[in-house]
């Protein structure tokens, strides 16, 4: 079995200055690890749409990268209200962000799908009133 | 070739940056105001005309390799997201031009 580098990081409430701090810092990590460019990328957009998913959405949360030799893979897990309906988040242009987020360049409703896109397996487990984990892994 | 530099000497754009690789190569100039799409479509080494300027737009600019960002219509950084865009390495030009225009120009500045 291959060694496992763990990194963790805190997404806090509501904080859209700081979003995208955890996926900048995995982003370098990947880098250093000289992970091919193509596999930084897809790592980058599809943590970065989490982190600010979990901003938007769920009161924040917690991410845990693992990497392997085989692969990378992403858990995102919040303690926020879940998704009522996975297949009508999953589409391309649905959103349910409030006006103050599209302000900001947000709610496009490309979230999940750029989630999605860029891993090669996506697994959400969502539950009313008690929180999502999504779970993304990008094979190297 | 586009770059940095053919950026810096068309007067339509204003410099608010350090510019660390003046001779960094420039793809082509990509607009989008909607971070997921310009997170998921701006390709690397792009330069990105927007209007979109709030700290987000430095973590999308980031995390897609973009060569610079054009800030279009007059939009302006607050002080806070310009330090961070110093600190960060980011090349910023502000114009008054619409997107549209600002694209052109870049598109028109190659050689």
């Amino acid at each position: 079995m291959s060694d496992v580098l763990h990194l963790k990081y805190t997404v806090c409430d509501d904080d859209f200055t700081r979003a995208g701090e955890a996926s900048s810092d995995v982003k370098k990590r990947l880098k250093q690890l000289a992970i091919p460019p193509e596999i930084i990328r897809k790592v980058s957009i599809a943590l970065y749409e989490g982190e600010i998913n979990m901003v938007i959405h769920a009161n924040g949360g917690s991410i845990d990268v693992f990497i392997t030799e085989e692969e990378i893979k992403l858990v995102l897990a919040d303690k926020g209200p879940g998704i009522p309906d996975i297949n009508k988040a999953m589409e391309a242009g649905y959103s349910t962000a409030p006006d103050n987020i599209r302000t900001l360049g947000f709610g496009a409703g490309m979230g999940l799908p750029n989630m999605k896109k860029n891993s090669d397996d996506m697994q959400i487990d969502t539950t009313i009133n008690v929180g999502t984990t999504v779970t993304m892994i990008i094979r190297l | 070739m586009l770059t940095i530099n053919t950026i810096i000497s068309c007067k339509d754009f204003t410099l608010i940056t350090p510019v660390p690789n003046p001779d960094r190569e420039i793809s082509k100039p990509f607009c989008c105001d909607l971070l997921s799409i310009a997170m998921g479509k701006a390709c690397e080494n792009a330069c990105w005309v927007t209007v979109m300027a709030n700290v987000n737009t430095l973590a999308v600019a980031t995390l897609t390799d973009v060569s610079c960002i054009i800030l279009a219509e007059g939009a302006q950084f607050d002080e806070a997201t310009l330090q961070k865009a110093i600190t960060e390495e980011i090349v910023v030009f502000t114009t008054p031009l619409p997107v549209f225009d600002a694209a052109l120009k870049v598109h028109e500045s190659a050689d």
